[in-house]
């Protein structure tokens, strides 16, 4: 695994993506993420924005250039060490996908149960992150009870029981009332205040101005723009001393 | 979610994890609602059967061999009583005195006439009046196995006395016999081999099936990190609950159908037949059938999705 730049969590370099021999869905795309960062990936529908977070989340692989997460060649990186690099990102997917069989507490605890957690340390902090997102009567409903703000509220919950490193959640707010939009957004900048960098795919430009310290991606016909330059020219954040975090 | 004393959480964990609880109920588990554990469960029975069946054959085979070998019958093929009458017991005494000759018994007329009683019917004796001669029939055991050249020296030492002796190993009448038992004991290897793979083809298909169902699930547990021997454990214990179940099942409706079969040749009254019953051993064989059958099951199921899996990024 090669050494990280400095400070660098993800860094794309010239990554072009395309199903099949179809044209490409994403092109040229170069940038780098830092930790504690928080950004928000915009664009119109069919811009590319799911096919960047599969990226990033590593359930595809580009067409062509560079990937590297957390230091590692994601293109070369053996297949064997791809889920111990997985385990290090949390995902909040647009229909949630949560297992439909497991009640909410058994979706939360699923990544926990994946990392070979011990059991008995699994029950508390899965109470404790239903309780936070306001699930506690919640917590043994099978997805297919639960409305569609609590599954996007058990979603999040899988997402971050782990404390990821990177958390890319793919319009999370897409399915939830205006209050409950921002409650999940608080949601993330606390996480993101614990570390985490928090990667937010959305077309609600309204979002945008929630987050004042968030970093603008926007993708137009799969390229990316940088209109604040925070891409090109990262603003120098410290990222939470490790001693602070949780 | 539970919760239990501290006592019994070890215990409770661990069958949890065995039946596919919690961490690992990552696939919903039928647990025998599903056609898979009857499918083993039929598989399981007719491999038991089959297997009990040859084992029988064998029995049957090494008895009868036990018990013919260095068995010889000399058969005194004289029409005149008197004559015949002589020879046998001039044979009688030739034998006695040959070494390797660890008994003789001259079977009675009465013995002969009840033996070709069903072929000739009631009446018919070796007397110097009936109508049809019988041969004298000589039962000899040695002391070793029967080959052409001891019957040729027994040939040889009975020439002198007994001119109308006619001397054969027992085993020989039975060899067609014999090659009939050995070649239904080949046939159920043959159904046992076809057996197993047809259970494996079935495994294969059910865990393809599986996998196919439940492939939203297993892209989430592999976009959380889970590692392709996780989800290959989940299905494989899933399977193999599965063949247990069913193993079980089997063996005990093979059990019962064996019982039966052998309680209706056991009132045949046939010595040959009494010969083949199962011992503690074959018993023993027959209940590993379901193990091996879970073993299978597993393995197949394993080397199944992990085949899958690995198309998968």
């Amino acid at each position: 695994m090669s050494q990280a730049a400095e400070g660098e969590i993800v860094h794309f370099d010239n990554v072009g993506l395309r199903y099949g021999t179809d044209r490409e869905v994403l092109s040229d795309l170069s940038f780098t993420l830092y930790p504690g960062s928080f950004y928000f990936l915009t664009g119109a529908s069919g811009a590319g924005k799911t096919s960047l977070l599969k990226l990033l989340y590593l359930a595809l692989r580009p067409s062509r250039g560079m990937v590297r997460m957390f230091g590692a060649d994601a293109i070369t990186l053996p297949r064997e060490q791809m889920p111990a690099l997985r385990r290090r990102i949390g995902v909040v997917f647009q229909d949630f996908r949560l297992v439909q069989h497991l009640s909410a507490f058994d979706n939360v605890a699923l990544p926990l149960r994946v990392a070979g957690v011990p059991e008995r340390d699994i029950e508390k902090p899965v109470a404790d992150m239903l309780e936070w997102v306001g699930l506690t009567d919640r917590i043994a409903a099978r997805p297919a009870t639960l409305s569609g703000g609590e599954q996007q509220r058990v979603a999040i919950a899988r997402a971050v029981i782990g404390r990821p490193e990177i958390l890319v959640a793919d319009e999370p707010t897409g399915n939830v009332d205006p209050d409950m939009a921002i409650k999940l957004l608080r949601l993330f900048e606390a996480l993101n205040r614990l570390g985490t960098t928090v990667v937010v795919a959305t077309h609600d430009v309204h979002l945008l101005k929630k987050v004042p310290e968030s970093l603008i991606m926007r993708l137009d016909k799969g390229r990316l723009s940088d209109p604040t330059g925070a891409l090109r020219y990262p603003p120098r954040r410290s990222a939470v001393p490790a001693g602070d975090r949780p | 979610m539970k919760s239990y004393p501290a006592f019994a959480r070890g215990p409770v964990h661990a069958w949890r994890r065995f039946f596919g609880i919690g961490e690992t109920e990552l696939v919903p588990q039928a647990r025998l609602s599903g056609p898979m554990p009857w499918v083993i469960a039929i598989m399981v029975a007719l491999t038991v059967i089959a297997s009990a069946a040859g084992l029988a054959l064998r029995n049957t085979a090494q008895a009868a061999a036990a018990e013919l070998e260095g068995g010889i019958t000399v058969q005194i093929v004289e029409a005149a009583p008197e004559a015949r009458k002589a020879q046998a017991q001039a044979s009688v005494k030739r034998l006695q005195e040959t070494r390797s000759v660890v008994s003789v018994r001259l079977v009675p007329e009465q013995e002969v006439n009840s033996l070709i009683e069903p072929w000739l019917g009631s009446g018919t004796d070796s007397t110097p009046d009936a109508e049809i001669p019988v041969p004298a029939l000589i039962d000899v055991r040695i002391d070793r196995e029967v080959t052409p050249a001891r019957l040729a020296e027994i040939q040889d030492a009975l020439g002198k006395v007994a001119p109308s002796a006619r001397i054969d190993a027992q085993s020989t009448w039975l060899e067609p016999v014999f090659d009939a038992i050995e070649s239904l004991q080949w046939l159920a290897i043959a159904l046992i081999v076809l057996l197993t793979i047809a259970l494996g083809a079935a495994v294969l298909l059910a865990a393809r099936t599986a996998l196919g169902t439940n492939r939203d699930t297993i892209e989430i547990v592999h976009l959380l990190g889970g590692t392709d021997r996780q989800i290959a454990r989940v299905f494989q214990r899933s399977i193999g609950v599965d063949a247990a179940g069913g193993g079980a099942v089997g063996l005990v409706l093979a059990i019962v159908v064996i019982m039966f079969l052998g309680r209706r040749f056991a009132s045949l009254g046939a010595g040959m037949v009494d010969q083949g019953a199962l011992g503690w051993f074959d018993w023993l064989l027959l209940a590993l059938v379901p193990v091996a059958a879970v073993v299978l099951a597993m393995v197949t199921a394993r080397i199944t999705v992990m085949h899958t899996l690995r198309k998968m990024l």
